[in-house]
């Protein structure tokens, strides 16, 4: 059975594999070269945290734009690479065999349905899983330099944290469990809709709906978010809307917490209750600069609720576990309804 | 000795449809089993239930005495060629070879790659590129050459020229010749199994009608009709009579 797996799948491990070896070379050479400007920048060695920024911004003045590229390319190759193992690996591994009607073949052979399932699954998934594996060990060590760099805030407000949506799903081991996971997925899709563009589209679905609704609904509840209590700094004050006599404000979060992830600040007064700032026609005018001041002496505070940037490690472990244990009970699943339920 | 098919009350639904119904059978071990029956009669499922590829919907079916498609055991003694005769069409003749191999402890190699000579196939061949006759009976090998004690074959021949259909029934019987093995071969047409089977299940609109051996059944026949009747005659009249019998198809 492990050779008929390997022989029905041997074009595309070969493919993957090439392909990166291929990466491997590229990101070699142009990683050293950014590897060795960020050791020059003295970045890593730089305090008080506020001079921080002058070295990065030299730092990554110095990127070439194939450096700035190979970034966002790493970025979306990591974003994209789980659901494309899902619906080019997952989805067709049993569609494929129902629609050349090979199963009676395959099924007939003197190895059980079951052990048919689990090698499928296991050496396809190990492969796709294996793929995912080396692709976010060679990018996120390529990109560690940049990613430590952007962490301590640049004059552009994007603000790509380690334990961001974007980074946290790009880095380190996270891609791994998504990759088994969209696998897992895709075979199950497969096995239920019996039929492989169908199974791959819905594989696509479901797999970008889980991506894009964990960071927003669920991820924060892994570990319980830490709320503090800040002094509002007027000059993080970065919108002001007049509603009716109410004015609402917006400011950046006024804690030096490198790197984490704010999930939410609330403006507060003094007593700690929701600020009700009446409109002051100072702040209707141009003059920001004065409806800064002006703020500044109402002694506001913000409640910022987050993830320290410590954590990113047990949010890094505690999700891929949970992304595996998935996997492994869909890939449950399947082999018990293939068992079941037959051709 | 255990019957190599048996049958009480078996049937099996497709949502509102019978495939199948009130199937009770039991064939003895040694023979070649013709199965006829009109398109969409059943046969199929029969032959799917036998191998466990289909888990009946009532009744119970056991195939050499154990549960059809029941683990590893009972998978090593039968083998089944299904309808249009399916193959891998990226693995090459050879590798068909080699997975039947690895994939049957009791694979005779010999068999197999005797059969390959004989037929002319290109062991370096992709099954793709075969033609239906020669896709057939490399199918064939496969099943064979794990040495089933039963061989169950899905209108195998269905799809072929004459010349291919004639070519693949005498490497059927070949194998057949002085082996202890039994064989189920359905087909709708009386032809293809009269030389080789002994045997008659005939199945119309998903009920068993008739089921005998050849002999027998011949011998019934021709008392109530001409001495001259043959298998052809004999199937037509069970046909007639079960359709009206049962009169209009059943929903």
């Amino acid at each position: 059975m492990m050779w008929l797996t390997w022989r029905q799948s041997r074009a595309q491990t070969i493919a993957a594999a090439a392909a990166l070896a291929g990466l491997a070379i590229v990101l070699a050479v142009t990683g050293s070269s950014v590897a060795h400007l960020y050791d020059a920048s003295g970045i890593a060695g730089c305090h008080p945290f506020a001079s921080c920024r002058t070295l990065v911004d030299g730092f990554t003045s110095k990127l070439t734009s194939t450096d700035g590229f190979l970034y966002g390319i790493g970025i979306a190759v990591l974003l994209l690479a789980p659901a494309l193992i899902g619906v080019f690996w997952g989805a067709p591994l049993v569609t494929r065999e129902i629609e050349a009607r090979t199963l009676p073949l395959a099924w007939n052979q003197t190895v059980t349905r079951t052990r048919w399932m689990a090698v499928k699954l296991g050496l396809v998934g190990l492969a796709a899983t294996a793929t995912a594996g080396l692709l976010t060990f060679m990018l996120t060590w390529w990109s560690s330099p940049i990613d430590t760099a952007l962490s301590m805030g640049t004059t552009s407000r994007i603000n790509l944290t380690r334990l961001g949506p974007v980074l946290f799903d790009s880095r380190d081991i996270t891609p791994v469990g998504y990759a088994a996971f969209a696998f897992a997925l895709g075979v199950t899709a497969g096995v239920l809709i019996r039929s492989t563009v169908p199974a791959m589209a819905a594989t696509l679905a479901g797999f970008a709906a889980v991506q894009v609704a964990w960071p927003i609904w669920i991820r924060q509840h892994l570990i319980a978010p830490v709320h503090t209590v800040v002094a509002l700094n007027p000059a993080s004050v970065f919108q002001i809307k007049s509603n009716n006599d109410n004015m609402i404000i917006s400011a950046m979060p006024n804690f030096e917490q490198r790197g984490a992830w704010v999930l939410s600040s609330q403006i507060v007064d003094r007593s700690g209750h929701a600020a009700h700032v009446m409109t002051n026609p100072v702040c209707l005018g141009n003059n920001f600069a004065a409806c800064q001041a002006w703020i500044g002496r109402l002694h506001l505070r913000q409640i910022v609720s987050y993830e320290p940037a410590s954590r990113f490690w047990d949010f890094q472990w505690a999700e891929t576990a949970i992304f595996v244990a998935l996997a492994v009970a869909l890939a449950a699943f399947c082999t018990w309804w293939i068992r079941r339920r037959v051709a | 000795m255990t019957p190599v098919l048996h049958t009480q009350g078996l049937g099996k639904r497709y949502g509102q449809r019978w495939a199948l119904t009130d199937c009770t059978l039991s064939v003895p071990a040694g023979h070649a089993v013709g199965l006829v029956g009109p398109n969409g009669a059943g046969k199929t499922t029969l032959l799917n239930l036998a191998v466990g590829m289909l888990a009946p919907t009532s009744g119970t079916i056991e195939v050499l005495g154990g549960r059809p498609g029941g683990g590893r055991a009972q998978l090593a003694r039968v083998g089944f060629v299904a309808q249009d005769t399916p193959t891998y069409a990226a693995l090459s003749v050879a590798d068909h070879l080699r997975l039947g191999a690895r994939m049957n402890p009791g694979w005779d190699a010999a068999l197999a790659r005797g059969r390959i000579e004989r037929l002319g196939l290109d062991p370096r061949q992709r099954a793709g590129k075969l033609s239906g006759g020669q896709r057939a009976q490399l199918a064939l090998t496969l099943a064979v050459a794990k040495r089933p004690e039963l061989l169950i074959l899905d209108e195998p021949i269905a799809s072929l020229d004459p010349l291919a259909r004639r070519e693949f029934l005498e490497s059927l019987a070949e194998f057949i010749s002085g082996r202890q093995v039994s064989v189920v071969l359905s087909s709708h047409l009386v032809s293809d199994l009269e030389r080789i089977c002994d045997y008659l299940i005939v199945i119309v609109a998903s009920r068993v009608y008739l089921a005998g051996e050849v002999g027998d059944l011949l011998a019934a026949h021709r008392k109530l009709t001409s001495s001259q009747s043959t298998l052809e005659d004999l199937v037509l009249a069970a046909m007639g009579q079960a359709a009206d019998t049962i009169g209009e198809p059943r929903r």
